[in-house]
């Protein structure tokens, strides 16, 4: 799977958790999915279960807590796959 | 009492309503809700999967077309963690809000709304999400599967916390739970908080979710209806010599009450006032336990809430009864009598919204006080389906019972009561609101 496809489905799984809908428009790697796309921060959890599930992968609770950015995101979904 | 009651009632704030929603099994919205009333549509449905999972009691109310109205009302992050309690509050509480003339906030707009408030009650809770996804999860060694929405769904204050997100709401936010006495006493306490000076607005009210397995204790207590699981419509019989237990039912009502200083402030339409309330528990004496009523206790109630509204007993026009269809319903008519003072004769009006829509549990006081609000607005009562055949203990009362829609355009003052396991009981008293 390219970069592309992990960031186009990271996408896709976090935009019901998102508030800012308008921040979806300009979205890229360095996006932070707290602050910028104004996630409530509880829902982290289950976003990275989506992630689990989606790409079938196991992620631990230390890796799910350094993710910040959608590229952070990318990044360990691509670690996870190689 | 009376006297205190009187003394107070020239300083009392008043408290009125001012806007109302409704998610019920015949109906979900007011209009819906007023043409099922009115027309006497049941709203009572067989379900196949408690046919399939081997209930006695095959029937109940489920409000339709939820899903529908929940993906216009609701963002997807917040609908992934809504139960059925939670949604049809959520969708009653919204509803009430803008029927009061408000507008719903904008989420991100930081205002808070510090003078308005909600007591929105549920009797069991989110049994489905226990039942569907935390018990068997974890039951299978899948904790950390169960994603963050968990307590939210669970705790007894959900629904009226996610409805306290939704409207920006700054007063109290609690939810209370009296078992099938709930949703009146939600409206009650309410009231309390309006006249004590401690809010201008309550959302007050009940939800109760759909669940096969908030259901499946009273279906092994044997207090279901099992006779009429090929007749659903017909399944609901309160005050029927044929009744054999209550159908279980579902969703939501909510009012918004108001002072009246507000409310006239706002230039907000009323649809009625509450008057008067009162509630309390028999103690399990007297006969009363944890699942049957001290009838004592009941006509207190009854009494205390017309010395509340500071009315004559007289002054009743019509009685929503709690009446579910179990055997409790003569004795039921008979603490009325005692109550308000009253011979078969001289005897108001009554009837059961449950004959319609089964039996609500936590949200069948608001449920039914809507339906009140809405009768006496428009000026009729409702008919309460299935009881041709008047049980033999209150034949003396059938008079009193409308089996098609009684036009009372002169219906002023009705008494609606919610009695409820733990031998709870609550009364409210609603006034058509005229200028």
């Amino acid at each position: 799977m390219t970069r592309d496809e992990i960031f186009a489905k990271v996408i896709e799984i976090v935009k019901p958790f998102v508030k800012n809908q308008d921040a979806l428009t300009a979205v890229s790697e360095d996006t932070n999915i707290l602050e910028d796309l104004k996630v409530n921060s509880a829902r982290l959890v289950d976003i990275i279960l989506n992630f689990e599930d989606e790409f079938d992968i196991e992620v631990e609770d230390e890796d799910a807590d350094a993710v910040n950015t959608v590229g952070d995101a990318v990044a360990l979904i691509q670690e996870k796959l190689s | 009492m009376t006297e205190t009651s009187g003394a107070r009632e020239n300083e009392r704030r008043r408290v009125v309503v001012t806007g109302m929603g409704v998610v019920a099994p015949n109906g979900c919205g007011l209009e819906r809700y007023t043409e099922a009333l009115r027309g006497g549509v049941s709203g009572i449905r067989h379900f196949p999967l408690l046919e399939e999972l081997k209930f006695g009691c095959t029937v109940g109310g489920i409000p339709e077309g939820v899903d529908e109205i929940s993906e216009r009302y609701f963002p997807p992050d917040e609908l992934l963690a809504m139960n059925s309690s939670h949604r049809f509050g959520c969708i009653a509480a919204i509803d009430a809000w803008t029927d009061a003339g408000l507008e719903r906030p904008d989420p991100a707009d930081d205002r808070v709304y510090w003078e308005a408030g909600a007591i929105i009650g549920t009797g069991i809770g989110g049994l489905d999400t226990a039942g569907e996804k935390l018990i068997p999860f974890v039951n299978a060694g899948r904790t950390r599967r169960l994603g963050s929405t968990m307590v939210e769904q669970v705790m007894g204050s959900g629904a009226s916390a996610r409805v306290a997100g939704l409207l920006s709401l700054g007063n109290q936010v609690t939810s209370n739970s009296s078992a099938c006495s709930t949703g009146t006493e939600a409206i009650i306490e309410g009231c309390q908080r309006i006249r004590a000076g401690l809010a201008e607005r309550m959302l007050c009210g009940g939800t109760e979710g759909s669940s096969h397995y908030t259901w499946a204790g009273f279906d092994a207590m044997r207090v279901l209806c099992r006779a009429f699981n090929d007749e659903p419509e017909k399944a609901s019989r309160p005050m029927s010599a044929s009744a054999g237990g209550f159908v279980p039912g579902s969703g939501a009502g909510i009012l918004h009450i108001e002072s009246l200083e507000s409310a006239q402030a706002r230039g907000a339409r009323i649809y009625a006032e509450v008057v008067g309330g009162a509630i309390n528990c028999g103690g399990h004496r007297s006969g009363g336990s944890m699942t049957a009523p001290n009838a004592e206790g009941v006509q207190r109630c009854i009494r205390d809430a017309v010395a509340d509204a500071a009315i004559d007993p007289d002054e009743i026009d019509a009685i929503s009864g709690h009446l579910t269809a179990t055997g409790a319903d003569p004795k039921e008519i008979g603490s009325w009598a005692k109550g308000l003072e009253r011979s078969p004769e001289t005897f108001p009006v009554i009837t059961s919204t449950k004959s319609m829509i089964g039996h609500a549990l936590g949200a069948a006081g608001a449920l039914e006080s809507v339906a009140c609000v809405l009768m006496l607005r428009d000026g009729y009562v409702h008919p309460s389906l299935n009881c041709e055949d008047v049980h033999p203990e209150i034949e003396s009362y059938a008079g009193s019972i409308p089996h098609v829609t009684r036009e009372m355009p002169e219906l002023n003052t009705m008494i609606k009561a919610g009695f409820g396991f733990g031998d709870v009981n609550t009364c409210a008293i609603f006034r058509r609101w005229s200028d």
